[in-house]
């Protein structure tokens, strides 16, 4: 697809999670909890006044219906900042010093003085009603292979609580989660190509990773901002998988190309959306769908000259009628039905005849269903009604999610922009000159310089440098290289055996691996004979040596090795003399046979070749 | 404006305002917002903006450049007036303020935090006081709760005494948390009222969308509205936003310094459980609602002496206060209300020089018994009053109280001893002190 012609416009924004002792706010810890909580406390927001703008009590009422919590709080997982009953303490500067770690290696420049504000949020996730949230640094620029990219922005501040249920009452929120530090780390808006966005992806994944941050799961979110110039701007969020990134751009872009031509369509044919919502369970009285008749009952809208159109498909496997769906399930149903897929889950072309007659929809027009409760199924319908709206005009700002499939799935509209606040409990902080100098002196190492030097340094493969640094396990791994032991034998011990021993079941995070390479530093064992040693080590729980020995791996001397080759030469006294050296491969194999893990093979291989050549 | 010294200079030379947008240049680094204010304590080498994106920096100056780029207009909020119609059904309350904000009003563009005072900006902040009175709101004057002097319970008690006597059905008091209890105590010796009068306040300020404030002026208003006709204060009941507990004005007292639920009713239970739809009575012993005319008696004595045993007191505080004219004092002693032998001559002086001493326990909880222990009959023998299980604050603001009614010393001893608004009890249940 040509990306210019369709003016696509891409940025990016990262939240990691920071391997900070404590959190942002409060000295409580950074990790999740998985027992029972010890109190609940359930808490109203309310909406302030100047959101409301008019006196509306109507609206007020509504608003509020939806804004009532429970927290789930902790003895010693949590305190009472969190739980909103205790102003914040002061920032915390080990999270602040990670974050300008971060800016930096990101090019950025940092803020004279750091101040905290308060960021509206009222779904509940926060117990004060706002994120707390911070600039630390503007500015900032990576290199990709297709140019330069802008980091606008990076902003340390608070998770949100989790969410663990919703239930009648309401939404229960966990509040371990909350006040862990984040950064937020922006890009502009200008990326013009897909895989340049993956890239940008990619390498600010590499430069946390360098950097004290949470590993795993839920530690690290990538949201996309994509746009084109005749649709809207939509932000992706949850995307998991960065090789995914080219995809999802691509299907989103051809989602808004699809609508735009929808739009066009659908203004062509003066379509229109009657706002009149019609009762047509009368019609179904008989019916033999399932699904219709254990509904209480079934409503009906007309669409104007949307006939074929709801079927259009958007993305593969999701047509506009998926995104009026989706709509609609914000209200509680399950799905909607429309005339462009029927006749089909049980319901009769002669219903359809029917259901048409009744809103008098001609040919041209469309029907969509929804069986429910009244209520709910009127709720729907008024979704429904606003998505075919909007689709007369075009493309809707949205939040959508991210799906495997690299599909994409409505959220909710795109949030206004943000309403911010000084948070006045928290004192302004100077980030002194020296202080950022000094991190700047101490940064670490971008994982492809390391993997590079340790290339150069330790003389391994790519394939092993890069795995070290892929596990984060250079350190370990340099710090093992004081032993005089072949570094490629270290470097696959802990990039890989150590795994495939883990896998199998063996516990050996507990086993002192300086034990056993000692053992082979001596000249005790051979490298081939590491795997079983360390395997028995953690089963066992024994020293390296008491392994080696039970398993009858320790080396032997050269003299015992010369002396099982002299039984094997015996043995083969006539091979010998028949093939000459040509007996050299099936020997080496019985001695190996018999020698396997208790002498070196090159030895093994050197004596036996003396001994051939000797009887000839 | 905050700001002052180099910071100021630096506005000074572009001749920039608050509120006016800015380009600042440094070495290495352009940014652009709106210049805004900066605490008075702040230092004068940084200038706060608003940049784009909504977040606030500083900017240090030293080697900065400032243009201005546009005239900013000074933030200003003007909400349409309401148009509520009385409701003929409902009582009528006035809520009035003292410095206590109970709504606020941010202004986004800026990040200004009004505070809200009229009836208007109570009911858009919370429409639901619709469902319960006709609101009626007035601020007295706007002083942090710290800096309250007996002087301000004097203005307040007259402020809620014309609300009364104009016909309030009811009256609310926001009030700053800190010393609430002071102040709801002062009213209640101070007016006789045939109508509820209800101090309220938040430990969550009330711009925060998760503010205490709202509940509590809802369950005020509600109980405003109720039969109970003292002087109460009415805050969270827990850590939920569900109920409030309503406490009489001179058994509540502060416990926490943060939490929404910090008052506490103390050698009594609250009067009720209150929620913004109903209100459940605890203890039924009160004054009911009368039709009565209201009545004040604000003659108060500012000069009494409010001071805290603790081992090592020296007797010389006491004597700098007799010096210089102080006259009453109330001892938070210890326990059942002791304190050092060493201060028994200078309490006796403050006897014969007719200034009356009287003794509180700073355990809170219980009642002060001075007949267990010598040291407590001694202090009986200098004729220190004894003052049951009521609290140390509450026996100041009567003893500044008492002494605005009468010079005789006798007379100050029977009122100090006698219960005038439920701040003294003979009996003690055991339900009022849990593990």
């Amino acid at each position: 697809m040509d990306w210019e012609k369709i003016g696509l416009k891409m940025g990016l924004e990262i939240h990691q999670q920071l391997d900070s002792k404590s959190k942002l706010f409060c000295p409580c810890p950074t990790e999740l909890m998985d027992t029972e909580p010890d109190h609940i406390i359930e808490r109203n927001l309310r909406p302030t006044q100047s959101e409301l703008g008019k006196f509306d009590r109507a609206a007020f009422e509504e608003a509020m219906r939806k804004l009532h919590f429970h927290y789930e709080n902790y003895n010693d997982g949590t305190c009472l900042v969190e739980a909103d009953e205790e102003p914040p303490h002061p920032l915390n500067r080990e999270a602040l010093e990670i974050a300008v770690t971060v800016a930096l290696l990101l090019k950025m420049r940092v803020v004279d003085e750091f101040h905290t504000m308060r960021k509206q949020v009222i779904d509940g996730s926060n117990t004060g009603g706002f994120q707390r949230t911070g600039l630390v640094a503007t500015d900032g620029h990576l290199e990709t292979p297709r140019g330069r990219v802008k980091i606008e922005n990076l902003c340390l501040e608070e998770d949100a609580a989790r969410r663990i249920m919703e239930t009648e009452d309401g939404v229960v929120f966990r509040l371990d989660r909350l006040g862990i530090p984040l950064v937020e780390i922006t890009t502009d808006p200008s990326i013009r190509d897909p895989n340049q966005l993956r890239d940008v992806a990619y390498q600010i994944g590499q430069i946390l990773r360098s950097t004290r941050v949470k590993r795993g799961l839920g530690t690290i979110r990538q949201d996309l901002n994509i746009s084109i110039r005749d649709g809207a701007r939509v932000e992706v969020k949850g995307v998991q998988d960065l090789d995914l990134i080219p995809e999802i751009v691509e299907r989103e872009v051809q989602r808004q190309l699809k609508l735009v031509e929808i739009s066009r369509k659908l203004q062509e044919r003066s379509a229109e959306v009657l706002d009149e919502i019609h009762d047509v369970s009368g019609v179904f009285r008989d019916t033999e769908s399932r699904i219709i008749s254990s509904a209480e009952s079934v409503l009906a809208v007309k669409l104007r000259g949307f006939d074929g159109i709801i079927g259009t498909e958007l993305q593969p496997g999701r047509r506009l009628g998926t995104e009026m769906a989706d709509y609609a399930k914000k209200r509680g149903v399950s799905g909607i039905f429309h005339t462009d897929e029927l006749p089909a889950y049980g319901i009769g072309e002669d219903e359809v005849k029917e259901l048409r007659r009744e809103l008098k929809a001609s040919d041209d027009d469309a029907v969509v269903l929804v069986a429910h409760d009244r209520d709910k199924a009127e709720e729907a319908l008024r979704e429904v009604i606003r998505r075919a709206e909007i689709a007369i005009k075009g493309v809707p700002e949205e939040t959508r999610k991210a799906l495997s499939d690299g599909n994409t799935q409505y959220l909710r509209p795109l949030p206004t922009s943000s309403r911010m606040y000084l948070e006045t409990d928290i004192p302004l902080f100077r980030i002194e000159p020296e202080f950022v100098e000094r991190v700047r002196d101490n940064l670490p190492e971008l994982p492809s310089e390391k993997k590079e030097r340790i290339m150069r340094e330790y003389g391994l493969s790519d394939d092993l440098a890069s795995q070290l640094v892929r596990r984060n396990l250079v350190e370990d791994f340099e710090s093992l290289c004081r032993f005089r032991v072949d570094r490629t034998v270290i470097a696959s011990l802990l990039a890989y055996t150590l795994r495939e021993l883990r896998r199998e079941g063996h516990d050996v995070d507990s086993v002192d691996l300086e034990d056993a390479l000692k053992l082979l530093e001596d000249g005790k064992v051979s490298k081939d004979a590491l795997r079983d040693i360390i395997a028995s080590m953690a089963d066992e729980g024994t020293a390296a040596e008491e392994a080696a020995g039970r398993l009858n791996l320790l080396l032997l001397s050269q003299e015992e090795v010369e002396s099982v080759i002299d039984e094997i030469i015996e043995a083969n006294h006539d091979m010998i003399s028949e093939r000459g050296m040509g007996a050299m491969g099936p020997l080496m194999g019985q001695a190996m046979g018999r020698l396997r893990g208790r002498a070196d093979g090159q030895m093994v291989n050197r004596i036996l070749r003396e001994k051939i050549q000797e009887r000839l | 404006m905050g700001y002052h010294g180099e910071a100021k200079r630096f506005l000074e030379s572009a001749s920039v305002e608050v509120g006016d947008t800015v380009r600042i240049k440094k070495p290495d680094v352009t940014y652009e917002g709106m210049v805004l204010d900066r605490a008075d304590d702040a230092d004068d080498r940084h200038i706060v903006l608003k940049l784009r994106s909504g977040y606030n920096i500083g900017v240090e100056i030293s080697d900065a450049s400032i243009e201005l780029l546009e005239r900013g207009s000074a933030p200003k909020i003007e909400l349409p007036p309401l148009e509520v119609t009385e409701n003929p059904e409902l009582p009528d309350i006035s809520i009035i303020s003292t410095g206590g904000t109970v709504a606020s009003i941010i202004d986004y563009r800026t990040g200004a935090v009004h505070p809200a005072f009229t009836a208007d900006d109570l009911l858009r902040a919370n429409p639901e006081l619709l469902d319960t009175a006709n609101i009626r709101g007035r601020a007295v004057f706007n002083i942090l709760s710290e800096n309250m002097k007996p002087e301000y319970w004097v203005e307040t008690a007259r402020a809620v005494f014309r609300e009364i006597r104009d016909g309030a059905d009811g009256v609310v008091v926001a009030h700053g948390t800190d010393t609430m209890h002071y102040t709801s105590a002062a009213l209640s010796f101070i007016l006789k009222t045939p109508v509820p009068v209800v101090f309220t306040g938040a430990q969550r300020s009330s711009d925060r969308p998760s503010s205490d404030a709202s509940l509590n002026i809802q369950c005020s208003v509600r109980a405003a509205a109720s039969d109970i006709a003292e002087v109460t204060l009415c805050m969270h009941a827990t850590m939920d936003d569900r109920t409030c507990h309503l406490h009489r004005g001179v058994r509540a007292r502060k416990m926490h310094t943060s939490r929404r639920d910090t008052f506490r009713s103390i050698n009594s239970l609250p009067l009720a459980e209150v929620s913004p739809h109903e209100i459940r009575v605890i203890d039924g012993n009160y004054r009911e609602r009368s039709s009565e005319e209201p009545e004040i008696m604000d003659r108060i004595e500012e000069r009494v002496a409010f001071i805290k045993s603790y081992p090592g007191i020296q007797p010389e505080i006491i004597e700098w206060y007799l010096e210089d004219g102080y006259r009453g004092i109330v001892v938070e002693g210890t326990g059942l209300g002791h304190c050092p032998d060493s201060l028994i001559p200078v309490l006796e002086e403050a006897q014969s020089r007719g200034v009356p001493v009287a003794m509180t326990s700073q355990c809170l909880n219980g009642r002060v018994n001075m007949n267990v222990y010598s040291t407590g009959r001694r202090l009986l023998g200098a004729g220190v009053i004894p003052c049951g299980d009521m609290l140390p604050e509450v026996a100041y603001v009567k003893m500044c109280w008492v002494l605005g009614q009468t010079d005789d010393q006798y007379e100050v001893r029977e009122m100090m001893m006698k219960n005038m608004a439920g701040e003294l009890q003979d009996r003690s249940s055991i339900a009022y002190f849990r593990g």
